[in-house]
């Protein structure tokens, strides 16, 4: 009985920690949500209550409207973005996975103590960031004739997504048993078969999550996206939003927060659902 | 004889796309190379000393500095808060983490757009609630968030506080999560409760994962280029002009390359302090 008084109190506390917390980290984007619903009458009138709908001129059946929100997908290029987007993303994750399972496998089982050092060595690498590196590739991405190309970000992007990748995995590996394997090697299995056959079938889930987090690092990343890619229709999101939809002075703010929010909404689904393996690879590799 | 056969490509890759520009951001830093070409002429440390000398390189350093330090103590207090009561089991909290982590899933140039509109010198919607609600800010000449030099900055810290946050969160988890539940039990048993058990058990457990998070922040924060970029361009007259920003306008902008890429190398001593730490931790935490 007092067991369960105090259980309820606790979780009474934890509510009013947490949940102010909630409310302040997601208002920008409960913000968004408002916006790009409104009429500019209701937008621009710096007397009305910014939180709801305002009826323009007492017609409150037309207080909300989702013409911004079309003239986004049909007036601008953002569906060129998306589409944009998903290529390189898909084209990088991609790259990070033929490269990123053989040497995370290799790092977690084959090289012993030699192993975890390499494995923190190329994860540093992931501590060299884009902005000391932008100034350099800008031309050098020019020189090998790929500028404004989607090109240039499908083969840079690896560098960034490898490093961490590689980390996860090596961390994903190191939880399957090694008596899992060698059981396949006594059955008569070559280690490439094996591999194939039997570690990365089990450590699929751990592979997914590898894949969304270097999905949505591509997705994040602004400035080589910014300072490789000139043309309007060859953006990406996080470039193209903030660049292109800004015109000098002029802020179509509705369509703006609308553009923001439909991708960060589906990558924030996509992250919660894999937190906790996440969690796992993160804390597996070097903090058992 | 395989393993460093999986690890090469892995290997091979860093090389290519981080350290030949990283070779080449230091080789351009001692010449005097502009804007869209890959060499110049030798002039030694000139581009460390002049930049050095330039009143606008010593607000971008000090900047870079207050912006680090003033949004990671914010994020280690909230999130050590945070974490504590995120580990628990609760009803809701799929939703609760849900909101958390949208800062942080968010492509980062969006997510500011956000609060650019938040922070907008018109419709701002927080001058509405002050002015409307609390009444403390006057309506007809509420504070420039954006236009005020220490405004600025203020926001520039609080926005990548914002971001940083459920990442320093997911890293705090991670860490207490690896806490083997018998040191729970131990403490019950010996009557560490509440606070007691926080700062005498959980706290000094958490140090090294908690540290590993503070690096990660410190070096996101200081290589930030986005957020400040999208939320104020380095103004108003250069008063949030951070490392990045700077390098960009002079490198980019104005079009001294090589003066650009020395002044983004001014980052890399503080980086690779960050670097050598955390391998001290990481190696620290593997053997406990």
């Amino acid at each position: 009985m007092a067991g369960r008084t105090r259980g309820a109190r606790r979780g009474l506390g934890t509510y009013l920690v947490v949940g102010p917390f909630a409310i302040l980290l997601a208002f920008p984007f409960y913000w968004m949500l408002v916006t790009m619903f409104k009429e500019d009458l209701d937008l621009y009138n710096a007397e009305n209550v910014p939180y709801v709908y305002n009826p323009v001129e007492w017609k409150f059946w037309e207080s909300a409207t989702t013409k911004h929100v079309e003239f986004l997908f049909t007036d601008t290029s953002y569906p060129d973005w998306l589409v944009n987007t998903a290529l390189v993303g898909a084209a990088v994750v991609l790259i990070t996975l033929v490269i990123s399972l053989p040497a995370g496998y290799a790092l977690a089982r084959l090289s012993g103590s030699w192993g975890q050092t390499a494995g923190i060595g190329i994860f540093l690498v992931y501590l060299i960031p884009p902005t000391l590196l932008f100034l350099p590739l800008s031309p050098l991405v020019a020189r090998l004739g790929l500028q404004n190309s989607l090109l240039s970000l499908i083969l840079v992007y690896p560098s960034i997504t490898i490093p961490f990748s590689t980390w996860l995995l090596m961390g994903f590996f190191k939880t399957i048993p090694q008596e899992l394997e060698d059981a396949a090697l006594v059955d008569g299995c070559s280690r490439i078969k094996a591999l194939l056959r039997i570690v990365f079938p089990i450590s699929l889930p751990g592979i997914l999550t590898v894949v969304i987090f270097a999905f949505s690092l591509c997705v994040n990343e602004f400035i080589y996206a910014f300072t490789f890619i000139s043309s309007t229709e060859n953006r990406t999101i996080s470039s193209g939003v903030p660049n292109e939809l800004i015109r000098g002075d002029v802020f179509f703010w509705q369509s703006l927060m609308a553009a923001t929010l439909i991708p960060s909404i589906v990558l924030a689904l996509l992250y919660n659902a894999f937190l906790d393996r996440f969690i796992k690879g993160f804390t597996g590799g070097a903090f058992r | 004889m395989l393993a460093p056969l999986l690890i090469a490509p892995a290997v091979i890759y860093i090389l290519l796309v981080v350290g030949i520009p990283f070779g080449w951001a230091i080789y351009l830093s001692l010449t005097d190379a502009i804007g869209g070409s890959l060499t110049g002429n030798w002039v030694g440390l000139d581009n460390f000393t002049n930049a050095w000398q330039d009143d606008n390189f010593r607000k971008a350093l000090r900047n870079t500095l207050i912006f680090t330090i003033g949004s990671q103590a914010i994020v280690l207090v909230g999130a050590a808060i945070l974490s504590h009561y995120l580990i628990r089991e609760f009803r809701g909290k799929w939703l609760i983490r849900l909101l958390i982590i949208l800062p942080w899933a968010a492509p980062v140039a969006l997510g500011t757009l956000g609060w650019l509109w938040i922070f907008d010198s018109l419709f701002s919607v927080i001058n509405w609630t002050l002015g409307h609600v609390f009444g403390v800010v006057d309506s007809s000449d509420p504070p420039q968030w954006l236009g005020r030099p220490n405004l600025a900055l203020l926001a520039v810290i609080i926005v990548h506080a914002w971001r940083i946050l459920p990442f320093a969160v997911i890293i705090f988890l991670a860490g207490l999560a690896s806490i083997p539940s018998e040191v729970d039990d131990a403490a019950k048993i010996d009557g560490a409760t509440g606070f007691k058990k926080l700062f005498y058990v959980t706290l000094p457990l958490q140090l090294p994962i908690a540290l590993v998070a503070l690096l990660f922040g410190i070096v996101f924060t200081a290589a930030d280029f986005a957020v400040v970029y999208v939320l104020t361009a380095g103004g108003p007259f250069n008063s949030t002009q951070m490392l990045t920003t700077w390098s960009f306008q002079i490198g980019i902008n104005s079009g001294s390359l090589g003066e650009g890429a020395a002044i983004s190398l001014y980052l890399f001593p503080l980086l690779a302090m960050v670097s050598v730490a955390m391998l001290f931790f990481a190696k620290r935490a593997q053997v406990s």
